[in-house]
C-alpha cells in the first residue's frame, strides 16, 4: 500500500527539472558503506490486510467492553463516553492540523484549547489552566520543576505524600534525576492510617513544594485546608493532584487553597487505550502564570476588529528560552483536550454531577456489601470516592486469579507497592458497573475467599 | 459570524447526554463542608455542542483540507485505516493493569513495534515510553547522564549543539543539569568541524545533532562528527525530527549514534491533532539498553509448537525509571503507526523517503531562481530559502500570511534563526506534482506582487475568517479563562 | 539621532549603570530589541551581593526573552518591586520609571560610555 501520489511518468519529469538521474542519486551525500540498507520487515499490506491483522490482535485481548467486567482503577477509569465525543475528534479538521502557530487558520482548536482552560479552571476551582500536559503524572513532574524553579533554587525540599500513585512518584523522581533536590515522606512504609497533618512537621523553610492527592491512591478524600495553610506558613507551595469526576462533588482543591492542581485528564471522554495518551490537567493561580510551563491560549482582537484568541506567553517556552527554559515540553494533548471540552460539555453541569453521583453510589454500596463478607473489612474509615481499599485473608494475586476466572478484572493489588497493605486490594467502581455486577463481584469473591 | 464560547451558549436547565438513575440503595455523602458548592459548567443540549464544535472545525486548516508544507513537521497524510485501528474495542478499552494474560494483542503489538523500529533505524533497543519527540529527548539526555555516571565519570557537564538545532535540545539538556555548548555551521551548512573539534574535550556529555539538520542538509561529515565526539568519551544524540527523509536510506544507529528519538506523529503518519498527543519512543545502542526508561516490553516465556510467546514486562538493569504513567502513547501513537509500518514494508518505506526528498528538491528547483536559497545543495526532505526581495520591506511573516490568500498553509518561518527571514519548506511525499506546481507558481506570483501590488501583501490575510491577531494584547491582557455569564 | 543619556556609563549586555545612585537599567536599544514587554522578574533582592555579570533579572516580551546581568560588582541596597507591576515601563521610560535595582560600591569604571555604547549597538546592527 502506498500513499504517494505521483505516477511514475511526473516522477522523471520531476527528476530532469531536478536535474538527478534517479531517486538513488539524491542521497550522494550520505556515505556510501551505509547507505540503503535492506530493511528485515514483514512484507507491505494491503489496507484490506491490515485491518484484519490489527482486528486479530485486537481480539486478542480481553477488554473491559464485553469481555471482562472490571473493578479496576488505580488511575485510569472506565467511564461512559458519549458517541458525540469520538464524532468531533474524527473532523479531519481537528485531527489533521497542526500546533495552532498560525492563528488566523487555527481559531477553530485555539477557541477550543480556550474553552477547555476555562472548563479545568472551573473543575478545580482555580484562577487559570494551561493547555495541558503528557499525563497526569508529568503534569505532576512539572508542578515540582515550576515550584523549584520559582525559588530559584534556594529551596530544595519537596514533601511527597505516600499516598500519592506510586507510578506518579517515580515519574517524579525519574525527572529530578537531574537536579539537586530532596524528595521527602515518599516513604512507602509510612503509617499510612496517619492524617495529612503528618506531613507537616517534614515542612520547613527549605519546601519548595508539598504534593498530595485527592482524592488519593487509596480513594480517601481529606480536607487539606489545614495542611496548605502550614505549607504557606513556611512559604512553600502545595500541589493537589486531583480526580476530576471527584470535584463535581467535593470541595475543590482551589477552594482547599491549593497554589497548583495537577490531574489525569482520562476520565473525561477519554478512552483508556491501555494507558495513553491521556491528558495531564494543570491549573494554577494568577500570579503564578509565568511560572507554569506548557502551552497557553489567550484572548485577543484580530486586525478587523473580531475577538479571536493566539497562543501567548510564548517566550517562557523552550523554543525561545532554550537551554533557561524550566520545561522542554514543546506540545500538548490537544486532541485530547479538546475531548474533555466536548465531554464537559455535552454532559454539563447536570451529568458530570450525575456520573460522580453514580460512581460515589455505587462504590459505596459495594464497599458495604463486601465488608460483609466474613474476613475481609475496609482498610480505612475515612470518607472515600469510587475507589477503597479493602483487606483479604487470602493473597490478592490468589483472589484475583479466582475472579478472572470468572470474567472479573478485580483490583489493585497494594501489596506490590506498600509492605504494610499486603493482602490488600484496591476496588474502584463507577458508573459503568451494575447493581448485577457488583453483585457478582460479592459472590464470586466470597467463593474465593471459601476455597 | 464569530462562534461564541462555550459559555456563552449555556443556558440553565439545558440538558445533553444524562445517565440511569441509580440502582442501588442510597448512601449518605459526607458531611457539607468536604462537598463543593456550584459547579460553574456549561448547559447545553447535545445538537448545541455538535453545531458548536462544527462551526469552529470550520475555522480550522488541516492535512485532509489542504496543502500543509510546515518545515521540520512533517505535515504528510494521515491514512484514514489508522482512525479505525486504532479505535478497535480490543485496544480502545483495555486498561494499562490488566493481568499481562489479558493483553497478549497489546503486548504482541507493542513487542513487535519495538523489533521494527529496532529495524528501521539500526539500534540496539528501543522504547516505547516518551509520550512525544521533547519527551524522547529527555529520556535521552536521562539516560546519557546515567551512563557517564554509572563510569563514575562524573565530570561530563558539557552538551554540545548546533545553532540550527531546535529549542528543546538546549531545553532538554538543561533540564537535566548540562550546559549547553553552541556549536556554529560551517558555509555548506555542515558542523563546522573546527569548532568542533576546539569543544571536544573530557568534559563533554555529547552532542545532540539532527541529521539532516534545520536546513534540511545531510551533513557532509558526519562521520567526522561522530568520530570526533566519541574520540572524547562523548555520545551522539541523534533528533529524529527529520527521519523522513531516512528511511531505508541509512540507518542512524549504523552512522554511530548511540541514542535517538523517533517521531511517529511525523515519519509514521500518526496525525498531529491541533498540537497532540504525540509518540516519542527512543532507540538506543548496546551499551546505552540498561539505562532504558522502565518497562520494556519482552518476551517472559519462548514460544512452542502449541503456544504462542507470553509477551510481559521486563525493567532494564540500571533503567533510569519511569518517564510517564503506564505504557506511554500506545492507543493513538503505537497502534496507528504499527498499521502504517505494516502496511510499507522496507521497500515502501524507502519509497516515502526517496518521494519526500525529490518532492523538497522539485519545489527548491521551481523556487530558487525567485527566492534566495543559502546552502544551495541537493536537500533532503526540506530546505529553507529567505523570505524577502532586494528593495522591498517585505518579510517572510508577509509572504506567509499571503499565502494563506491563496489556500496554502504557510511553511515554517523565521526558523532555522541562522537564515534570515526563513521559509522553511517541507512538502512530505504525499503531495503530487499539481499541487506542487500550483504552490511554487503561487510564490512565483506572490513575489510579483511583491513589486507590483506590496501592500496586499503587508495586509495579508485577506480572505481568511480571521485577520491578523493582537498579540501584544493577549500577553498583556492576559485573558485565559472564561466563565459562566452570570458568574462575571 | 541618540538619545542614550551621556550621564549614564553601559555594559556591553546592554544594562545602564548610573553611577551617581547606583541604579541599574536596560537600554533603549535593548528594549527596542525585544519589543513588548510583558514580565519581568527581578532574582536578587536588597542585601544580597551581586557581581559584575551575574543574572540580576530576566525579562520577557512578546517574541523574545533576555535575562539581565549586574553591571558592576556590589550590595543590592534597593529593588524597584513596582517594576513587576509596569514591565511596560521599560519599553517607554528605559532610563527613568525601569530602573531594576540600585547597587551600592560599584564605579563603573570598566563600562563604555554613551558614545562608546552607540557605537557598540550600530556595529552589531549591521
Amino acid at each position: 500500500m502506498t500513499y504517494i501520489p505521483i505516477s511514475p511518468a511526473e516522477r522523471d519529469a520531476m527528476l530532469a527539472t531536478v536535474g538527478a538521474k534517479s531517486l538513488d542519486a539524491l542521497f550522494d551525500a550520505i556515505p556510501a558503506s551505509v547507505r540503503f540498507p535492506k530493511l528485515d520487515l514483514p512484507p507491505a499490506l494491503t489496507e484490506m490486510e491490515a485491518a484484519s491483522l490489527l482486528d486479530e490482535l485486537a481480539s486478542a485481548n480481553e477488554s473491559v467492553r464485553g469481555d471482562l467486567v472490571s473493578f479496576l482503577g488505580a488511575g485510569m477509569y472506565n467511564h461512559y463516553i458519549p458517541a458525540v465525543v469520538d464524532h468531533i475528534l474524527r473532523r479531519g479538521e481537528f485531527y489533521t492540523a497542526y500546533t495552532p502557530y498560525q492563528p488566523e487558520i487555527s481559531q477553530g482548536t485555539l477557541q477550543a484549547i480556550f474553552e477547555y482552560q476555562s472548563l479545568m479552571a472551573a473543575l478545580t476551582g482555580m484562577d487559570l489552566s494551561n493547555a495541558s500536559h503528557y499525563d497526569g503524572a508529568t503534569a505532576a513532574a512539572e508542578a515540582v520543576n515550576m515550584a523549584f524553579a520559582n525559588f530559584r533554587g534556594k529551596r530544595r525540599k519537596v514533601v511527597l505524600s505516600t499516598s500519592i500513585h506510586p507510578q506518579y512518584r517515580e515519574v517524579i523522581r525519574t525527572y529530578t534525576q537531574g537536579i539537586d533536590l530532596t524528595l521527602v515522606g515518599d516513604d512507602s512504609a509510612a503509617d499510612l492510617q496517619a492524617s495529612p497533618a503528618a506531613l507537616i512537621p517534614l515542612i520547613d523553610a527549605n519546601t519548595a513544594l508539598v504534593m498530595v492527592q485527592y482524592p488519593d491512591f487509596f480513594g480517601r478524600v481529606f480536607d487539606y485546608t489545614r495542611l496548605i495553610e502550614a505549607a504557606h506558613a513556611q512559604g512553600a507551595f502545595v500541589c493537589v493532584i486531583a480526580n476530576p469526576t471527584a470535584l463535581a462533588l467535593f470541595k475543590t482543591p482551589g477552594a482547599m487553597g491549593a497554589d497548583i492542581v495537577v490531574g489525569e485528564g482520562q476520565p473525561l471522554g477519554i478512552p483508556m487505550w491501555y494507558g495513553g495518551p491521556s491528558l495531564g490537567f494543570f491549573t494554577t493561580k494568577k500570579q503564578y502564570v509565568h511560572k507554569m510551563a506548557g502551552r497557553l491560549v489567550g484572548e485577543t482582537v484580530d486586525t478587523r476588529g473580531q475577538k479571536g484568541y493566539v497562543l501567548t506567553l510564548t517566550a517562557r517556552e523552550q523554543h525561545i528560552k532554550r537551554e533557561k527554559a524550566t520545561s522542554n515540553i514543546c506540545s500538548n494533548q490537544s486532541l485530547l483536550a479538546l475531548a474533555s471540552a466536548v465531554y464537559l460539555s455535552v454532559i454539563g453541569k447536570s451529568g458530570l454531577k450525575q456520573v460522580a453521583n453514580l460512581c460515589y453510589q455505587k462504590a459505596h454500596y459495594a464497599a458495604s456489601e463486601l465488608s460483609k463478607l466474613p474476613g475481609v473489612g475496609l482498610c480505612f474509615s475515612q470518607p472515600f470516592f469510587h475507589e477503597f481499599a479493602l483487606c483479604l485473608p487470602k493473597p490478592v494475586a490468589e483472589i484475583n486469579a479466582h475472579l478472572l476466572e470468572h470474567g472479573i478484572l478485580g483490583g489493585y493489588d497494594l501489596g506490590q507497592d506498600y509492605p504494610s497493605l499486603k493482602n490488600h486490594l484496591l476496588v474502584a467502581v463507577t458508573e459503568m458497573n451494575t447493581k448485577d455486577e457488583i453483585d457478582s463481584l460479592v459472590e464470586v469473591l466470597k467463593e474465593a475467599l471459601n476455597d | 459570524m464569530i462562534e461564541p464560547t462555550i459559555f456563552e451558549l449555556s443556558s440553565p436547565g439545558r440538558t445533553g447526554v444524562t445517565f440511569p438513575q441509580a440502582d442501588v440503595p442510597a448512601f449518605d455523602l459526607p458531611e457539607a463542608d468536604l462537598l463543593r458548592g456550584d459547579l460553574p459548567l456549561p448547559e447545553l443540549a447535545e445538537v448545541d455542542v455538535v453545531r458548536h464544535y462544527m462551526a469552529l472545525s470550520k475555522y480550522n486548516y488541516s492535512v485532509d483540507g489542504g496543502f500543509y508544507p510546515l518545515g521540520s513537521c512533517t505535515m504528510k497524510y494521515n491514512p484514514k485505516i489508522n482512525e479505525d485501528t486504532c479505535r478497535l474495542p480490543g485496544f480502545l478499552h483495555t486498561h494499562p493493569l490488566q493481568p499481562i494474560e489479558t493483553v497478549q494483542g497489546n503486548l504482541a503489538l507493542m513487542f513487535e513495534m519495538q523489533e521494527w523500529l529496532k529495524e528501521i533505524s539500526g539500534f540496539a533497543a528501543v522504547t516505547l515510553q516518551p509520550a512525544a519527540g521533547a519527551h524522547g529527548e529527555f529520556t535521552g539526555v536521562l539516560m546519557m547522564r546515567a551512563y557517564h555516571q554509572s563510569r563514575g565519570d562524573a565530570k561530563r557537564v558539557k552538551m554540545l549543539i548546533p545553532d540550527a538545532a531546535h529549542g528543546t535540545n538546549p531545553a532538554s539538556s538543561g533540564l537535566v543539569g548540562f550546559s549547553v555548548v553552541t556549536i556554529p555551521s560551517d558555509a555548506r551548512g555542515n558542523v563546522d568541524l573546527d569548532a568542533l573539534k576546539a569543544q571536544c574535550d573530557d568534559t563533554v556529555a555529547g552532542m545532540m545533532l539532527t541529521n539532516p539538520n534545520t536546513l534540511g542538509l545531510f551533513d557532509e561529515h558526519i562521520e567526522k562528527v561522530i568520530g570526533l565526539v566519541h574520540g572524547c568519551g562523548g555520545l551522539m544524540y541523534a533528533d529524529g525530527a527529520n527521519l523522513n527523509a531516512l528511511l531505508g536510506i541509512v540507518r542512524p544507529g549504523d552512522l554511530g549514534f548511540d541514542v535517538m528519538h523517533f517521531n511517529l506523529h511525523k515519519t509514521f503518519a500518526v496525525p498531529h491533532g491541533g498540537g497532540g498527543p504525540g509518540s516519542g519512543p527512543v532507540g538506543v545502542a548496546e551499551k546505552l539498553a540498561d539505562f532504558l526508561p522502565t518497562p520494556l516490553v519482552g518476551i517472559i516465556e519462548e514460544a512452542d509448537d502449541e503456544n504462542p510467546p507470553l509477551y510481559g514486562f521486563v525493567t532494564p538493569k540500571h533503567t533510569i525509571g519511569r518517564m510517564k504513567a503506564f505504557h506511554g502513547h500506545f492507543g493513538g501513537g503505537v497502534v496507528r503507526a504499527y498499521t502504517y509500518i505494516a502496511m510499507h514494508g522496507g521497500e515502501g518505506l524507502k519509497d516515502i523517503s526517496q518521494y519526500a526528498v525529490l518532492n523538497a528538491n522539485y519545489l527548491k528547483a521551481r523556487l530558487e531562481k525567485t527566492y534566495r536559497v543559502p546552502f544551495d545543495r541537493t536537500c533532503m526532505h526540506e530546505f529553507v530559502m529567505e523570505g524577502r526581495f532586494e528593495g522591498t520591506d517585505i518579510r517572510a511573516l508577509d509572504i506567509a500570511k499571503r499565502l494563506m490568500d491563496y489556500d496554502f498553509h504557510p511553511p515554517t518561518n523565521y526558523f532555522p534563526l541562522i537564515v534570515h527571514e526563513a521559509l522553511m519548506i517541507e512538502p512530505t511525499e504525499t503531495e503530487n506534482k499539481d499541487t506542487l506546481d500550483r504552490f511554487a507558481d503561487t510564490l512565483i506570483a506572490i513575489a510579483e506582487e511583491a513589486k507590483t501590488n506590496p501592500e496586499i501583501i503587508k495586509t495579508a490575510p485577506h480572505s481568511t475568517p480571521f485577520g491578523r491577531m493582537d498579540e501584544v494584547k493577549a500577553a498583556k491582557e492576559l485573558v485565559l479563562c472564561c466563565w459562566l455569564p452570570e458568574e462575571q | 539621532m541618540s538619545t542614550t543619556p551621556s550621564t549614564l556609563k553601559y555594559a556591553k549586555s546592554d544594562e545602564w549603570f548610573d553611577a551617581a545612585s547606583g541604579k541599574v537599567g536596560l537600554s533603549d536599544y535593548a528594549q527596542g530589541q525585544l519589543s513588548d514587554i510583558v514580565f519581568v522578574e527581578i532574582l536578587v533582592s536588597a542585601g544580597d551581593t551581586v557581581s559584575a555579570g551575574q543574572a540580576i533579572a530576566s525579562v520577557e516580551s512578546v517574541k523574545a526573552a533576555s535575562d539581565v546581568y549586574a553591571p558592576v560588582s556590589g550590595k543590592v541596597v534597593a529593588v524597584n518591586e513596582a517594576l513587576a507591576e509596569a514591565p511596560e515601563s521599560i519599553n517607554s521610560e528605559p532610563y527613568g520609571a525601569a530602573w531594576f535595582i540600585q547597587i551600592e560600591g560599584g564605579n563603573g569604571a570598566a563600562l563604555l560610555d554613551a558614545a562608546a555604547y552607540d557605537a557598540d549597538c550600530a556595529a552589531r546592527a549591521h
